[in-house]
Order: structure tokens, then C-alpha cells, then sequence
């Protein structure tokens, strides 16, 4: 099925119409953000927000995220798709970006933690790891 | 072999493992959908403790009088893809557009659906059901109504999508020729889910049936039986053009200063204010947009009877355009032409919402 970004769409720009326009919406997010960094410095309390259910209009997104950049710290997964997980400017501010198989976007998010929880490596996966070293390393025992 | 291939043996945290899955990308998965469900972040943790354990549950889809907008807008899903829908979130064990199989072989699949799955599956319905003749609309000669009570039957939950499956739709637009109803007219022993919209956003679609595979049971409901996550909070309020109506700033025809501006629309007729819908948040087309973004006001496709509820180009306290015209034309008369411009535009609008506006050609040419 062909992709809405293989469409060739042509953005005839109004003179006099500023393309940095943006509606004001990236400035209370903002604010959101700095208090959760402050909680997370003091309480150690961790904060998502879902950039999806934000009312953003034309330019809002593109604004937070210039805003925040990406700072010293990049991090890209390979499940079920891209992921692009960035630390902001702000160390403790990341930007966690999720995609399809496909290259679609699935999630949108900041995450206000030391690391985001999905980089670290997960109970789960660590139980599996131990098993096929060790089948690794005894190809001949069944454990 | 038989535990193979039957999918609702095994639980989605299982067939995810098997497939190679690691507990991170499994975690992602659970981010994607909270996200998708419009749930809090917070959530995401309780999502992976239900989703782990979770089974998909098996779908019967019906379509009765309907245009396939909602199946169209279905396949556009995104998130998840409506390949990731069947394969992980819900066993589509019948669809008439989507399947492969056809004629008795598709109600074979059906009867097979509501006989394995007795109590437990899910039914979706979209388009609304005529009671005028059982013949206006039939498939496989089975009347809609009989088809819709025989499948419902055995079923845990009955999701209506679109508005004619939950309050008739077009098909229901005065004068009603096939006397068409809403599900819920039918349905009174099951719970019944409207997820209504001309056509619904596809991952609000998505986002029930993620709800029923995650938590085993339906969303808390409005009055209108609509999921509260998505259809809470009005157009208007989540608006991001919602400051210039507070300010007072709105775009008067579809090509001045405010319309370039991106001004408030509720004078060209926007529905916003009246409208509960998730559009200003979740948009269409991948996030691309959505109407007001794209310069037109909100129909109100999500409400009852919106199709019969006055033009889409009056705005809502001030029905009539050609009255805004007049009026003008007069300003100078001052106050007392304005009150009867108020009476003569509540004497219309309640013309109009009581009986159905039949306009021509010729009404067209006369008004323009």
C-alpha cells in the first residue's frame, strides 16, 4: 500500500505567513517538564507525558522539540521496529520516539527519569540470557 | 498442531515470546498501546500485566446498511496497523469486505466463530439496520435484523461503529426510508459500545478493541454509550484554535485575513462546541491533520442525527447565513431588526431540526 509520505505533497508557502508559527501550546508543556525534573531531583519521582494526547496545533510539536534538541546522549532500539530515545539538552529530559515495522510513528513521549525504563535491560529478557549462555556454553546439557 | 492453529489458546505475552519478542520490545508494544487507548503513561505497567495474560478474543465484524467508510477508515489504522489488529489483538473470524472466503464458506466461518467462542466473542457492526422490510438489505438472504440478533446471541459485547451502527446515520436522515435504527434500538441484553464518527479515527476503532483484549472488558461509557477516553471532552475545548474564540478573533468566509490566519471557525459554522470527539488530539492520517487544522469547521459527524441538525456552514447560535447577510445590510436600523433577526433564526432552526430541508438546484441558484 503506498505510504502517505511517498505522496509528493508541495507546500505552497503564503508570503507573509511565518513558517516558524507556532500556537503557544509548547510553553505549557514546558513548564510540565521542569516540574517533573524538579520532583525527579528531589523525590526521585519518575514522569511520562504522551506527546499524542497533547491538542497541538500547526508548528506546536515542531517547536517543543527544537526547543528541547538532543543532547550528549543518543540511543537507538531495534524491537519491533525503530526506536529513537534521546537525552534533551536537559539532562534528565528524554525524548523516547517509537516506531512501526513500517517506519510509522506508534508513540511520542517524554520521559523525565535518570534512564528511561525501556533501555535498561529487563528482568525477563536477563532470565533468557542466562539460559541460552549457558546452553551456549553446555550444548549437550538440557538445562 | 490444533493448538496451533487455534490462536485463543495461547496469550498474547506467549505468542509474542515465541515469535522472538524480547520483554523490551513486548514493553514498547504496551507503550504503542496505552498510548493508542488514551490512557495515562502510569498505565503502562498495569497494560503489560494485563496484555501478558491476555488472549486474543475472537471478532465477528457485520456490516449492514452502511457505505464501508468505516472498514476504509479501519485499514488506514496506523497504530497498530490493521495487519498487527488481526494478527495481534483480535482474532477477525468474519469480515465481508476483508476475508478471503465467500458465500456459505463465510457464514460457515461465522457460525464456526459464535460456536467455538460461545459467550466470549465480540461482535462489531457497522451501518445501521432497516426495519421498514427486511428486504431492503440482506447478505447470504439473511435479513439484517435477523443476522445481527442471531449473532449477538452468544456474544460478550457488541461494539457499533460509526453512527449509522450507533444512531442510525445517513440511513436514518429524514424522511428514513427503510426505517432504519441504531443498534442499541435492537441490542438491550448485551453491552453495547458506540464508537461513532462519519467515519470513526481509525485507532479510536483500534483503541476499543485494544481495550477489550487488554482488560477482558469494555471502557467506561458516556451517556451516549461512547468510550469516555475518546469522546470525553468536546472539539471546542481541546481546539488548538480555541484561544482566538476566547479572544474573540474569527475567520468570517473561508478566504480572509483571519481564515489565513488560522482564526476561530465557529462563525462558518463549526460544530466543535457540541461535538465530543478525540479529532483535536488524535487527528487523522497518521497525525498529519485533522479538519479545523485543515481550515474547515467540525460537522459533527460524532453526534446523533447530525446530518439533520441545520447546515454545516450556519454557525450554531446564529443559524441562517442569508439572515447574517440581511441583518447587515441594516446594521444602521438599529436593535429592534436584530431582535427579529434573532426570532426569525430560532423560528428556522427549529424548522430545521424538525423536519428534513429538502433544497434543489434552483434553492441553490437562488441563494447564491
Amino acid at each position: 500500500m503506498q505510504k502517505l509520505r511517498d505522496i509528493a505533497v508541495r507546500v505552497e508557502a503564503k508570503e507573509g505567513v511565518d513558517p516558524t508559527t507556532n500556537h503557544s501550546n509548547a510553553t505549557p508543556v514546558m513548564h510540565q517538564v521542569l516540574h517533573a525534573l524538579q520532583r525527579l531531583k528531589e523525590r526521585g519521582e519518575v514522569t511520562t507525558i504522551d506527546l499524542k494526547s497533547i491538542p497541538f496545533g500547526p508548528g506546536d510539536e515542531a517547536a517543543l522539540l527544537s526547543i528541547l534538541g538532543c543532547g550528549e546522549v543518543s540511543i537507538e532500539l531495534q524491537s519491533l521496529g525503530k526506536s529513537r530515545i534521546c537525552e534533551t539538552y536537559y539532562p534528565g529530559v528524554w525524548l523516547v520516539d517509537h516506531y512501526n515495522a513500517s517506519g510509522e510513528r506508534i508513540a511520542l513521549s517524554i520521559e523525565i527519569n535518570r534512564v528511561p525504563e525501556i533501555v535498561r535491560s529487563q528482568p525477563e529478557d536477563i532470565s533468557d540470557a542466562i539460559s541460552r549462555l549457558q546452553q551456549q556454553l553446555n550444548p549437550d546439557s538440557t538445562a | 498442531m490444533a493448538e496451533e492453529l487455534n490462536p485463543m489458546a495461547k496469550t498474547l505475552g506467549e505468542s509474542l515470546r515465541q515469535s522472538g519478542v524480547s520483554r523490551r520490545g513486548f514493553l514498547k508494544f504496551c507503550s504503542a498501546t496505552a498510548s493508542m487507548m488514551a490512557l495515562p503513561p502510569t498505565m503502562v505497567s498495569a497494560v503489560a500485566e494485563s496484555l501478558e495474560q491476555a488472549k486474543r478474543p475472537s471478532v465477528i465484524w457485520l456490516s449492514f446498511q452502511e457505505c464501508t467508510g468505516c472498514t476504509e477508515s479501519l485499514t488506514r489504522s496506523h497504530s497498530p496497523t490493521v495487519e498487527n489488529l488481526i494478527f495481534d489483538y483480535v482474532s477477525l473470524d468474519y469480515h465481508h469486505t476483508l476475508q478471503v472466503a465467500s458465500g456459505s464458506a463465510a457464514e460457515a466461518a461465522r457460525e464456526q466463530a459464535m460456536h467455538d467462542n460461545e459467550g466470549k466473542y465480540l461482535v462489531v457492526v457497522d451501518g445501521s439496520i432497516p426495519l421498514g422490510n427486511p428486504g431492503f438489505s440482506t447478505i447470504a438472504g439473511i435479513s439484517n435484523l435477523q443476522m445481527l440478533e442471531e449473532t449477538v446471541a452468544g456474544a460478550a459485547a457488541v461494539v457499533a461503529v460509526g453512527s449509522c451502527a450507533a444512531f442510525g446515520g445517513l440511513p436514518h436522515a429524514k424522511p428514513n426510508p427503510t426505517g432504519a435504527v441504531a443498534v442499541s434500538n435492537i441490542v438491550k441484553d448485551k453491552p453495547v459500545v458506540n464508537v461513532s464518527g462519519c467515519p470513526p479515527i481509525p485507532t479510536v476503532i483500534t483503541g476499543v478493541l485494544a481495550h477489550f483484549l487488554t482488560f477482558g472488558a469494555l471502557p467506561e461509557l458516556d451517556s451516549l454509550g461512547r468510550p469516555m477516553v475518546f469522546y470525553g471532552k468536546s472539539i471546542h475545548d481541546r481546539c488548538y484554535r480555541r484561544p482566538f474564540y476566547d479572544k474573540g478573533l474569527f475567520a468570517e468566509t473561508f478566504d480572509d485575513e483571519g481564515a489565513r490566519k488560522g482564526w476561530c471557525l465557529f462563525r462558518l459554522g463549526c460544530k466543535g462546541p457540541m461535538t465530543y470527539n478525540a479529532c483535536a488530539t488524535t487527528k487523522w492520517n497518521q497525525g498529519a491533520s485533522w479538519p479545523v487544522e485543515s481550515g474547515h469547521g467540525c460537522l459533527g459527524c460524532s453526534e446523533p442525527d447530525f446530518w439533520d441538525s441545520g447546515g454545516f456552514y450556519n454557525a450554531l447560535s446564529i443559524p441562517d447565513s442569508d439572515v447574517i447577510r440581511n441583518a447587515a445590510y441594516v446594521a444602521g436600523a438599529g436593535v429592534v431588526l436584530g431582535a427579529a433577526a434573532g426570532a426569525l433564526n430560532r423560528r428556522k432552526q427549529s424548522k430545521a431540526a424538525s423536519e428534513h430541508e429538502t433544497v434543489t438546484i434552483d434553492d441553490l441558484d437562488k441563494r447564491s
